[in-house]
């Protein structure tokens, strides 16, 4: 096979973390909007802790891209 | 290939770093870069900013000094509720971190600047930094007790080996997740906008208008990013200060 095929193919399957970084970000703010339905008083003390549970979830996500682009770029 | 036909820009070229002037102490390459420059920036603009908005502080305060209140109480409350009374002392260093990184990550926003929070051994830097400070802190209030922070409270004996070891694993891992994750989210988005900036270029004028606007969305949400990662990265030096000073 080409290097550069097996490089592409390679930046494909290294984004496939994302799959469970798209469950957990759903799951993250199905939770809050739930939280915050029930109970609206609670938003200001939610809001922050849904945030960084997002940020820390996404850094998963941006990490397999930052492989991704090592990958295809380097 | 079609995509190998056309030449793509290559977008980590934005990352490269260039001498300005060449500096070398006791053997060391000690070179002021692109990078060096865009650090001095950042802090002249905290400095110039908080200076020249609190040069008179008045009892009814116009915009720019309420600006700097905002600021300042944002920190205060974030203390307060991460870390608790005793870590009133930490708001100089909490404040100046957060402030470095969001006004590095702000200026990197800007075209043709150059985002030093993109290079891991600056973040490196600031992640040991906290490290450093966080197990000090531990050390001088606690003594040897600071090794009980490693053992959760009401496990069974026989779990001991098996946790410590973990705990320790993942306190040693604190400074590589905290500086890696902002490195590769301010290194992943400016390249992302990269990428997609060279296919509305390499798209032609009638396609590429799409992926311009899709640039446009990328970019609103570089800057949401770029906020809240200066915001994770203090709220959890906050958090590991406040492991540190309660133990538990």
């Amino acid at each position: 096979m080409d290097v550069q095929a097996a490089k592409m193919i390679g930046a494909g399957l290294a984004v496939f973390g994302l799959l469970g970084v798209g469950i957990g970000i759903g799951n993250i703010f199905s939770s809050l909007i739930q939280a915050i339905s029930r109970n609206p008083e609670s938003k200001s003390q939610v809001m922050p802790i849904g945030l960084l549970g997002f940020a820390l979830t996404e850094a998963v996500a941006i990490f397999a891209l930052v492989i991704a682009f090592l990958i295809l770029f380097l | 290939m079609a995509v190998n036909s056309i030449t793509l820009p290559n977008p980590l070229h934005q990352f490269e770093i260039r001498k300005i002037f060449h500096l070398e102490f006791g053997g060391l390459d000690v070179s002021f870069t692109n990078a060096s420059l865009f650090m001095v920036l950042t802090v002249l603009c905290i400095v110039g900013f908080m200076s020249i908005s609190l040069r008179s502080p008045k009892m009814i305060p116009d915009r720019a000094q309420i600006v700097c209140e905002v600021a300042y109480e944002f920190i205060e409350n974030m203390i307060h509720e991460n870390v608790g009374d005793k870590g009133k002392c930490f708001f100089p260093f909490i404040f100046s971190i957060f402030f470095f990184i969001l006004f590095g990550n702000l200026l990197g926003m800007i075209p043709y600047a150059y985002t030093f929070t993109s290079q891991i051994i600056v973040t490196f830097s600031l992640a040991i930094l906290v490290f450093f400070v966080v197990t000090l802190v531990g050390f001088i209030k606690h003594g040897v007790r600071f090794f009980t922070l490693l053992v959760p409270k009401g496990l069974p004996v026989f779990l001991y080996p098996l946790v410590i070891l973990i705990e320790t694993l993942s306190y040693l891992s604190r400074p590589v997740t905290l500086s890696v994750r902002l490195f590769a989210n301010m290194m992943a988005g400016h390249t992302i906008l990269k990428v997609f900036a060279g296919f509305s270029v390499v798209m032609g004028v009638y396609f590429g208008i799409a992926p311009s606007f899709f640039t446009v969305l990328l970019l609103g949400f570089e800057f949401m990013v770029a906020i809240l990662q200066a915001y994770v990265f203090t709220i959890l030096t906050c958090i590991y200060l406040h492991d540190a000073l309660y133990l538990h």
